[in-house]
Formats: C-alpha cells, structure tokens, sequence
C-alpha cells in the first residue's frame, strides 16, 4: 500500500495507465514546498481492539496492508502448517512510530515539560514497534526483529528471513515493512537541501531531489520447493555492502552499490546477462543517480534496461526495498517493464539503458536495489519459475 | 543448535573500562564500583566525521575496536551486527524539540545521526569495512535479537563476524517515558571455526519457552543487566570472564529465549 492505492492490483494499474500518486504536500502542519507521496485516510484509521496501544500512523498502515490481497489468511495457512513458532517477523523501517513523538513534543506540560500521559514510546516510536505489532497481529510466536537502516531497511529483511529459513531457525517468515511520513523526514531531508519542489525526476538532467513518500509492504517466504510451479516468484539473491565512505552521500563511483549487485548476482548464481530488467533506487537526486548509474554500468554494462519508479511513489526510504521488490514481482507478472515516470530528458551524462516508456515485455528475472544512509546497500534478485 | 567461538570482547559502561581491564568484575571475583561511563571521540574515525559523533557512536567504535584489538582480526574484512533499542537518544529528543519550535530547523549532521544504523555507518568508514552489515532492533531483547542474528549469519555464511550492541539513555522528557538504565556498549568477534585466538566456544539455541534469565549476583551489575538492553550481555560476559561451562538463558521475544551454552576452548 502506498500512494497508488491499495493492494497489488491497484499498484499494477498505476503502473500500467502512467499514474502518479504524488500530490503537492498538504501533511499535517508541514510548510515546505514539495511534493509527497501520501496515503489517504490514515488520520481517521485506527488500530483495532486489543491491539490499540500500537496505535499510531505507522502501525495503522502495517494494519491496513496486511488485510489487503488475502495476505492475513496466507499467513494463517502458514500458521495452520507449520506452527506459529517456526514463523519468524523481520521487517524493516527507518522512522517507525516517530511522528507521535514529533506531536506529543508539541503537547508538553508547560511547567514540568513532561509528555503528555497518554504517550506510549514502546507501542509507537520504538523501531520495534513495527514487529512487535505485526507479530501480535498475525498471532504468531517465532524470531522476530527490526532492521532499520534507513533506505535499505526492508530490502535487507530479504536476507535475515532466507539466513533464518538456510539455518533452520524457521520454515517459513513475513518480511517487508512500513515507512509513514513524519517531520523529522521531511525537514532532515530538506535540511541537507535532497528535496525536489516538484516531483521528483529520476535519471533527468534537471533532477533536484526527493520526493518523499510513505507505504508498507509485506510477504511470506517460505524455503524453496524442488520444483516451484510455474508463477512462483522466488529469491535467488541477496548482496549487501557498505559504502565506508560517508554518512548522507553515496560514494562517488558507486564502489559499494556495485559490490551489492556483485554479490546478488553471485548469492543467486548468475551472471549480468540473466537479468531482464533492474529496478533502480533512483531517488532522483543528482549525486545517487550519477553514483548508481556508474556502478551499474560497470556490472552490467549499457545494455540491461533499468528505471526507477519513485517517479510513481516518490521515495518510500525504509519501505523502499519491499515496495520495489514488489513492483518488480508485479512487472513480471504482468509482463510490464515500466518506463520512468516524471523524467523529461534523460541526463546524457548517464549510461545505464534507462527506460522512459512502458515496455510490454517478458521478464524472468529482476535486480532490485535499495540504497541507504550509511553507506548500508542491498541488491535483491527474483525470479518468476517458467 | 549453532557453535561459535569467541575469539576477542570489548566492552564499556558504568564502571566497567575493557574487557582486559575489568573481567575480573565481570566474573564477580571483585567488587563492581559503578562511575559514569567514560567516553571519548574514536581515533578511528577522520576528524570532520569524529567531531559529529554522539554517544552510541562512540561506544559502538571504542567497544567494536577493542574487541578486534583482542582478537587481532582485520576489521575491514569482517561483517557486523549493530544491536540496539532505540540509537541515538540525544540526537532523537534534539530533533523532536526543533520540529516542535516555530523555525522547526534541523541540523543536517543530527538528521544523518539520526538513522538507526548511524553507529555501523561510523563504523564501516572508521574500519574501512564495505562487509554486509545488519542493524537491528528489539527493544529490551535487542542483544537477544543480535546474537541470534550472529549465530545465524555465522552458520549460514561460515564467516566471522562481529556483534555490536549499545544503548544510551534518554534524556527528559523522553527518559519517563522509556527508561535505559546507562550508557553501554559490547562488542564480540565470533567465528564458525576455532582459532588459535579462540579461547570459548558458543553454541547457540532459540528455545520456544518462556525461562527466566540469567542474572548477576552483584546488586548493581543485575541493575544494569536489567536496565540496560545491551547489558542483557552481561550474565554471558560473566560466564566468559570465569570460563566457565554451562549456560546462560537470555530472554527473547514471541515466548521464546536463547540459551547460550559456554566452554573454554
């Protein structure tokens, strides 16, 4: 779920029809001219029943993507086979609950400026919230953690949940994760002057900067069979790096991004030419799209075809990594190699086979990347069995 | 079940200066005298990035380089697990109380500071390592959570890596409303195979129970363990710091905890 709409099909058909979800920024009391990718009607949601205390908007979206596209009940068909046990929870995401710290510091006490009573860290601003939360709600009872590692956070699950499964701590897990607009983004962003007043424009010769947005994402992993049906979408790579070169920049020749796509494609047993189609991180700003075009060029060459999407969702930062690898899934099941949305004039300085049109084209496989701050990278690799 | 061995510790918190300087107060064989936790800016790092460091930071670099110091491993050649509850707690209260002002204006560097995976950036540039690197969370059980982590990494990978866990208190108003007992940080090497530098061994267990946790038997160290969720490390601190053989129970979440079986190597 994201600014596209809700479930997978309303996520297709934007892709398919070219349909933006970003919208001038009208978020809470925000007063910066930009654009966001908001999901509507998460103010007047609420987390239900027993579970209220996690109420907060992050977790309220977590609620409202697990009851889209059967994935609650396929999780139960877990549950009934392999216990609730031996299911693990590893999601991703960069600020959690933040936003109801952001609110509560505008409500302290004059005097003793303490926050008000009603405010809840665990359930809220703990990054663990997220797990703990869907863990509950799902009613399952096996490993479970958050990896928050700001843009890569719920790419970099992909790998927790399959180490889990390869070790036998798990048979099967629920990854993905939830990433909900707050201020502490919008103005950290803008402070380090990443943010674009229009939307964002990946790959583009004007490109200016981000469009930040907010969605979740889930799915369940389960060990591979011996011979998967056709239709399956299967994980054959996770490669992660660090960049050990700055805390906000990527380094400058793409050194850690290409060791990522290295080490997805050597997880996964490939080599370039199996890739059909690279979904880029490609948030739009001038120094990651120069620094990513450069390490994909030099693994990939100029001939595989890539393009980012974030000109659909804008920069989703921890729920980045699931909602692209779905849309990868979604453009393999749908035979659809999307274009660039947003982008104008392609950057002549940049290589890669960057796509600006919809393609109707067969995809096997697919590489997805997530960058992050920290110099933390995470390059996934799916497949679709024939 | 998954067997490790601990080839180097680092650790630091109230009172609690090395793994060298203070194992003997770890294994309860002299008497724990709490102090502030003694905190300096990492050599590490170069100094634009030294002088932009907060508190987990600097725990996780100080704990992290006396570990491979121990160890007498490279580094840049090895994977980590960054473990904590809630990162960079002055930064996160620093943040809120500008967005709550009329200017809402954040500084750039405590933007950056202010992901959860700041320490393993810090870390990765100080060691110049570009290996895969996890940071999780999991509120109290976060070291629960990283050692499990770990283990699987290890098993999985058959590669050494570090573990990382620190915490930091917050301060008020934030501090009522979730309550971190000290600044502290651990750090172990753990390999797949045993070293000549490998002087325990670990074998690590998700048990699907409730069990209560080990604890410590000095009043102030099991005030610590408990406050602190890094410092859920010290009952395994401890059994490293007598050799023993046995086993320490470290709780999880979901009903279930690890059981931490020890032996000299």
């Amino acid at each position: 779920m994201n600014c596209l709409g809700r479930g997978l099909r309303a996520v297709a058909t934007a892709l398919r029809e070219r349909r933006s979800g970003l919208a001038p920024c009208a978020f809470d009391t925000v007063a910066l001219d930009t654009y966001v990718g908001e999901v509507g009607g998460l103010d007047d949601y609420r987390v239900r029943g027993e579970l209220a205390a996690y109420d907060c908007r992050n977790n309220r979206l977590a609620q409202l993507t697990l009851e889209q596209d059967g994935f609650a009940e396929a999780v139960g068909r877990a549950r009934d086979e392999y216990g609730a046990r031996r299911i693990g929870v590893f999601l991703g995401t960069s600020t959690s609950g933040m936003l109801e710290t952001e609110l509560a510091y505008r409500r302290r006490d004059p005097k003793t400026g303490a926050l008000p009573a009603d405010f809840r860290y665990a359930e809220t601003q703990n990054a663990f919230s997220l797990a703990d939360f869907v863990q509950r709600s799902l009613r399952l009872g096996g490993p479970s953690f958050v990896v928050s590692s700001a843009c890569s956070s719920t790419a970099k699950v992909f790998g927790n949940a399959a180490r889990m499964v390869a070790a036998g701590i798990v048979d099967a897990a629920v990854v993905g994760g939830a990433d909900t607009l707050c201020l502490t983004t919008l103005y950290g962003f803008h402070s380090l002057g990443l943010v674009s007043s229009a939307p964002c424009r990946p790959f583009d010769t004007a490109r200016d900067g981000i469009s930040i947005g907010e969605g979740a994402g889930f799915a369940l992993l389960e060990r591979a069979p011996g011979s998967p049906a056709a239709g399956t979408i299967m994980l054959l790579g996770v490669g992660e790096s660090c960049d050990a070169y700055h805390m906000s920049a990527p380094h400058p020749e793409g050194a850690g991004a290409k060791l990522a796509m290295q080490r997805a494609l050597q997880s996964a047993g490939l080599t370039p030419p199996d890739i059909d189609y690279i979904n880029l991180h490609g948030t739009a700003t001038r120094s990651n799209d120069a620094s990513e075009d450069k390490a994909v060029v030099d693994v990939f060459g100029a001939r595989t075809p890539c393009s980012s999407t974030k000109g659909w969702t804008g920069h989703l930062l921890g729920a980045a990594g699931i909602t692209e690898a779905i849309i990868s899934i979604l453009a393999m099941e749908n035979d659809l190699l999307p274009g660039s949305l947003q982008t104008k004039e392609l950057d002549p300085a940049l290589r890669c086979n960057y796509q600006l049109e919809n393609r109707e084209q067969r995809l096997a496989r697919v590489l997805s990347n997530s960058f992050g701050f920290g110099g933390s990278n995470c390059s996934l690799v799916l497949q679709r069995a024939a | 079940m998954m067997r490790l061995f601990v080839e180097g510790i680092g650790v630091l918190g109230p009172g609690l200066n090395g793994w060298h300087a203070d194992r003997t107060v770890l294994a309860e064989r002299k008497p724990y005298v709490s102090a502030p936790t003694v905190l300096a800016p990492s050599e590490m790092l170069p100094p634009p990035e030294r002088r932009r460091t907060g508190v987990p930071v600097k725990l996780a670099l100080a704990v992290g380089r006396e570990a491979f110091a121990n160890a007498e491993r490279d580094a840049s050649a090895t994977a980590t697990v960054f473990a904590s509850s809630g990162g960079d707690a002055d930064n996160v209260h620093q943040i809120c109380e500008a967005l709550a002002s009329p200017q809402r204006e954040v500084s750039p560097t405590r933007f950056h500071n202010s992901v959860h995976n700041a320490a393993a950036g810090y870390w990765s540039i100080a060691s110049r390592s570009q290996e895969p690197s996890t940071s999780l969370a999991c509120f109290d059980a976060s070291f629960a959570a990283g050692m499990l982590e770990t283990a699987v990494q290890i098993t999985v990978e058959g590669r050494p890596v570090a573990l990382i866990a620190y915490d930091q208190p917050y301060p008020e108003p934030l501090g009522a409303a979730r309550h971190i007992g000290a600044n502290f940080g651990v750090a172990m090497v753990l390999v797949p195979q045993r070293t000549p530098r490998a002087f325990a061994a670990v074998e690590v267990q998700l048990v699907a129970a409730e069990a209560t946790p080990s604890s410590m038997a000095d009043p102030g160290l099991e005030a610590l363990r408990a406050g602190t969720p890094a410092a859920r490390s010290l009952p395994l601190l401890g059994a490293l710091a007598r050799g023993d053989t046995g086993f320490v129970v470290v709780e999880y979440v979901g009903g279930n905890h690890l059981r931490l079986a020890v032996a000299p190597c």
